[in-house]
């Protein structure tokens, strides 16, 4: 009888714990792209760095009639006869589009490698190599100013070689293999968009291109999810091999114009050495202010002080020190100071609930896809519902990309000109409810990456433009209620961002997409 | 006389802490009788410098010491003598003695068990008792999960079931047992988040786990001394990556060992006092704590009328 009891019990037990805990992404529910327009004019847009269209060329597609384009065909039928569902699921990944897709995967490798290197035995720290990606510390250290140029360059490169592949579709008008063969199953929402070059094909090139130098280390994963995607095309029956080539070929030509001038860029000699380091403590003093000290144990050199060095993509570097620049932080012997110093105090007494919320929900530090990676999701979940052809798509995240690069560009200047020292420097007392920045506090990078984003996503998506305010003003405060900041790094933060991203509107009004 | 100090023993078992951070009392060969009340405070504290950086150990200057002290209410009350509930509510605080990161602290899980003794026979000199231990716990407040360390807890709703065996002779005892942990997934602060791959959803899926328990000592009229060795493995769950951050779903595992020890007032044999310490020998994710707990208990008897009668029932 207490056996039975007993075994019951366990019977209870053991079907409770075969309820299923599998959790549903949200982007694994977005549905096929089935653009709203076409866009067909798109060749005619204005790229970001090729001088035309047609500055990489692409040769005449095969005849439809020919014996090589129907042993294609039937390529895909074969395909489409032994499909696996590992394979099914794959072309509904991708027929999200591949814009979006490959910009998840950036966010991904964005938060695997967002994080800061352990100290060496003797206090100093390593810093990630390029040229041996695979060894400790992994290469990249994808901090937010790294992210936001990864971000950036993969956009701008995806949106050149779209604006060059739209042309060549237009051109040579080839019709899609289930247009041509009716035989031929679509398994994504059929299109009247010309199938040569695969825009999918453009995109994965592109962005494979630009990962070589990004994220040098992680080649298998990404060439993984290259082949993943061209066969999804043809499983799809979206594309036949030759049009994938000859997208991936454009892609690839093209991403080298990027991958050029992020060589350039100056990015390289970002993180400084002690001799910068020591300068920019100096030259603060000399201000009669108080420099910044790293609040890590041991000290670490602060992150990427150059960055504010860096090429910008919607102004030069003159014109962000003389128009972008914000005036000088309240002085640390100032009553302003002290009293902003105090509200940070009294922030970090006793937080409520919300605030902690706020400030983890805006986080987005250590291990995360970083602010410009959040914002770029809140962008594509936006995006997705709106039906973009794949050049608008990449049009929009390159607009948000380009802005968000240099916000952190003039917010990294800020930072490094004045140098100027976190609340828990000033005021030991001060414990925070996230990670600190190691980094000066003027100005808030949060604030300065959410309102350029806000900036420029509102004039992509007018609807939104009061959502993209109170989340850039939430993002904005958190910092506050996290305790790593004053609220005129918030302020000036919120007022340097809008600045940058008014330049990328007037971008968007030029660039023949409007 | 021997009666009031069987029952007194029986607060022994509230006093296990477990997991530093995690109050459980459900692991002892002891029942309370029939309407007999036993309830009281606990104070816990839990330090540690070192930690399991995945399996390597690391101390983090940032961190310093992270400390976590505990309040908690226990009690348990005898339905029947061989059917017992049991509860606990801690309160936490935590603090890392360097860097800038708040200590965190709350009304951490308020926990609910069931306790029955299935079977109970003389053997030999000695007598083996069967257990079956029901738990479930949740929240009992909304406090934060994802800010490890300085956490209070994890957040996650448990339901656990444990098989015991004890066996005592003469003064002389041990008891084995093992717990399967079913743990709910839980929703974090953040719409995006990072383990081994990027998931977009507010909802971890916690691992659940698995606790395997030993102790043994000496046990009689009311005196206790006991050692304990305890361990803790998730089924499941990812390692810390070199220099990150712990998440809730890692993959947290911890071997204790620990001496527990009980001693009834002379002079109100009601009213004992308990003591413990314990220490982590092996662990992977977590802290290499060292714990030390104290507290009082008292039991109320509901069941006068019944008492001469239940004096007989104790074995």
């Amino acid at each position: 009888m207490k056996k039975r009891y007993l075994l019951h019990t366990l019977l209870a037990f053991v079907l409770i714990s075969s309820c299923s805990k599998d959790i549903i992404d949200r982007n694994m529910e977005f549905s096929a792209l089935q653009p709203a327009s076409l866009d067909i004019n798109a060749g005619i847009w204005r790229p970001i760095l090729l001088t035309g269209p047609t500055e990489f060329p692409v040769a005449a597609p095969i005849a439809t009639t020919s014996p090589a384009y129907i042993l294609q065909i039937n390529e895909i039928k074969s395909f489409q006869a032994n499909m696996t569902s590992a394979e099914k699921n794959a072309v509904k990944y991708w027929s999200a589009g591949a814009v979006l897709r490959w910009n998840e995967i950036m966010r991904e490798l964005v938060a695997k490698h967002n994080v800061p290197p352990v100290n060496n035995p003797d206090g100093t720290y390593p810093f990630p190599s390029a040229a041996n990606p695979l060894a400790y510390p992994l290469f990249p250290f994808a901090n937010p100013p790294y992210a936001a140029r990864a971000y950036a360059y993969v956009a701008t490169a995806q949106y050149d070689a779209l604006v060059a592949a739209w042309y060549y579709k237009k051109l040579y008008n080839r019709a899609a293999p289930y247009t041509v063969d009716a035989t031929v199953n679509c398994l994504i929402p059929t299109s009247d968009l010309p199938s040569y070059p695969s825009e999918d094909a453009v995109v994965e090139g592109a962005t494979v291109e630009i990962l070589k130098l990004l994220f040098p280390g992680d080649q298998q994963f990404i060439q993984q999810k290259a082949e993943e995607h061209k066969r999804a095309r043809l499983i799809a029956g979206a594309n036949v091999r030759s049009e994938l080539e000859a997208g991936e070929a454009l892609g690839k030509s093209i991403a080298q114009k990027f991958v050029t001038r992020a060589k350039g860029d100056r990015a390289g000699a970002t993180a400084g050495n002690q001799t910068l380091w020591t300068q920019l403590e100096t030259d603060c003093i000399i201000r009669g202010e108080i420099p910044w000290i790293s609040q890590e144990s041991p000290k670490r050199p602060p992150m990427l002080p150059a960055f504010g060095k860096v090429n910008p993509w919607l102004f030069d570097s003159l014109t962000m020190v003389t128009t972008i620049r914000p005036a000088a932080p309240p002085s640390t012997s100032s009553q302003q100071f002290k009293d902003e110093l105090a509200e940070i105090y009294n922030y970090s007494i006793k937080p409520t609930r919300e605030q902690i919320r706020i400030a983890h929900f805006w986080a987005d530090g250590v291990s995360t896809y970083t602010p410009p990676g959040h914002w770029n999701a809140v962008a594509c979940e936006d995006f997705v519902k709106q039906n973009f052809s794949e050049v608008r798509w990449a049009r929009n995240l390159g607009l948000l990309n380009m802005s968000l690069m240099d916000a952190a560009i003039s917010c990294w200047d800020a930072k490094s000109f004045y140098f100027n020292p976190r609340p828990s420097q000033m005021d030991p007392r001060i414990k925070t409810i996230t990670g600190l920045p190691n980094f000066p506090a003027y100005i808030s990078g949060h604030s300065t990456f959410s309102a350029a984003a806000a900036t420029i996503l509102g004039h992509i998506t007018p609807a939104r433009v009061a959502d993209y305010t109170a989340m850039a003003k939430e993002a904005s405060l958190s910092r506050l209620y996290g305790a790593i900041h004053y609220r005129s790094d918030c302020e000036k933060g919120l007022e340097t961002g809008n600045k940058v991203g008014a330049y990328a509107i007037a971008r968007a009004r030029t660039d023949g997409a409007e | 006389m021997k009666h009031l100090l069987k029952k007194i023993i029986t607060g022994l078992f509230l006093l296990l802490l477990i997991n530093p951070v995690k109050a459980q009392t459900d692991i002892d060969g002891v029942m309370m009788e029939r309407g007999a009340f036993c309830v009281g405070p606990m104070y816990g504290h839990s330090s540690w410098k070192n930690y399991w950086e995945g399996t390597l150990k690391r101390d983090n200057a940032n961190l310093g010491t992270v400390s976590t002290t505990m309040y908690n209410i226990m009690g348990n009350y005898g339905i029947t003598n061989k059917l017992n509930v049991l509860f606990g509510l801690p309160y936490v605080k935590t603090k890392a003695s360097a860097g800038q990161l708040k200590g965190m602290k709350g009304i951490q899980d308020l926990s609910l068990w069931i306790k029955w003794k299935a079977y109970s026979k003389k053997i030999g000199q000695g007598r083996l008792s069967l257990f079956a231990i029901g738990g479930y716990s949740l929240p009992a407040s909304d406090y934060t999960s994802d800010f490890l360390p300085m956490s209070i807890g994890l957040e996650s709703k448990n339901i656990s079931v444990r098989g015991m065996v004890d066996y005592q002779r003469g003064s002389l005892f041990a008891t084995v047992s093992g717990a399967y942990i079913r743990r709910s997934n839980i929703e974090i602060d953040r719409t995006a988040y990072y383990t081994t791959e990027m998931h977009y959803s507010n909802e971890v899926e916690m691992p659940d786990a698995a606790s395997f328990n030993v102790r043994a000592g000496y046990r009689n009229k009311g005196a206790y001394a006991e050692l304990v060795l305890d361990n803790w493995t998730t089924l499941g769950g990812f390692d810390m990556t070199r220099n990150n951050m712990p998440f809730p779903s890692n993959k947290m595992n911890a071997t204790r060992i620990g001496f527990n020890g009980k001693y009834p007032m002379p002079f109100m044999p009601q009213l004992s006092v308990v003591g413990n310490v314990f220490t982590t020998v092996a662990g992977r994710n977590m802290g290499k704590a060292t714990s030390f707990g104290g507290g009082l208990f008292y039991v109320i008897d509901f069941s006068k009328k019944e008492k001469k009668g239940s004096s007989t029932s104790e074995k």
